[in-house]
């Protein structure tokens, strides 16, 4: 067949879908089926659904926490040096620099 | 007095299930109508609408009552449709050696006398749902619309939520791959 008589056959085929459209009959008591259905479902409770969202999160959010957990205690098993300054003594620094500072300025 | 349909709606968003039967009774036929074109098992047609009638029920709080309601249920309707295409794909691989004899019959009479070839023909509708059936859904829902139906791009764009040059790429792939099907009909018919 050419393709010439293939965009005949074309255009024939769509010309015949256009010229017989569906059915738009419903079956008997369509609607009071569709009705009973509405009904019969039960009303969907939101926070049901927000603990259950959590629930799914929770699995995910363990993952990352052990991966980083592992991740921190490779990466500090890699420095076996200790630090310079005790991270406790630099805390206490930080925390109480601003009544030294005020100490200071009394004198 | 008979309740508008903004009535209804409002009733039914109040929690008046009830007011949400004669919107089923007025819309059903066009919905009905709109299913049988994607599928042809009347089980089938009639989940597909009990589908669509669920999804409105669930979803007419997000009607804004901007546009008719006609124009937002059927674009559900029609999204629906799509769904079921989608997972309703393993059909499309079968050959076409196996068309009927008056699906046969009526092909000779369209190459040797094309005016002879009745288009309200049994087997010409046939025919029709053979190759509709063998493209991809995208293709199947954009020749539906655009060539059966004879929708604008805009509006097609309006129905699926595709983008108007995504409905244009969607519809000159969908011509090709109907001519590529109507190929392979004549190849295994004529060669």
């Amino acid at each position: 067949m050419s393709s010439m008589k293939l965009n005949d056959l074309e255009k024939k085929l769509i010309a015949v879908a256009r010229a017989n459209p569906p059915s738009d009959r419903v079956p008997p008591t369509f609607e009071k089926r569709i009705m009973a259905l509405i009904t019969a479902r039960p009303v969907q409770d939101v926070w049901a659904v927000w603990a259950k969202a959590l629930w799914y999160a929770a699995a995910p959010c363990v993952a990352v926490m052990l991966l980083f957990s592992g991740w921190a205690f490779v990466e500090s098993s890699k420095h076996t040096q200790p630090p310079t300054v005790d991270l406790a003594q630099q805390l206490d620094n930080t925390l109480l620099a601003a009544v030294d500072q005020s100490n200071n300025s009394g004198q | 007095m008979e309740r508008t349909e903004a009535e209804l709606i409002a009733a039914v968003l109040k929690g008046d299930a009830a007011s949400f039967e004669p919107l089923i009774e007025k819309y059903s036929p066009r919905v009905f109508a709109t299913a049988r074109r994607y599928a042809r098992r009347e089980s089938e047609i009639e989940d597909i609408v009990q589908e669509v009638w669920l999804k409105a029920y669930q979803k007419l709080g997000s009607f804004r009552g901007e546009a008719p309601f006609e124009h937002w249920l059927m674009r559900l309707a029609v999204r629906t449709c799509y769904d079921f295409l989608r997972s309703h794909q393993r059909n499309r691989e079968s050959a076409f050696s196996d068309l009927s004899e008056p699906e046969d019959d009526w092909l000779d009479r369209f190459v040797h006398q094309p005016g002879a070839a009745r288009e309200d023909s049994d087997a010409a509708q046939q025919l029709v749902q053979r190759v509709l059936q063998h493209l991809s859904p995208p293709a199947r829902l954009v020749i539906t619309l655009l060539e059966i139906e004879d929708r604008s791009v805009k509006e097609i764009s309006k129905l699926t939520g595709w983008s108007v040059p995504l409905v244009k790429v969607r519809a000159f792939r969908a011509r090709a791959e109907m001519r590529k099907i109507l190929a392979k009909i004549a190849k295994d018919k004529y060669l």
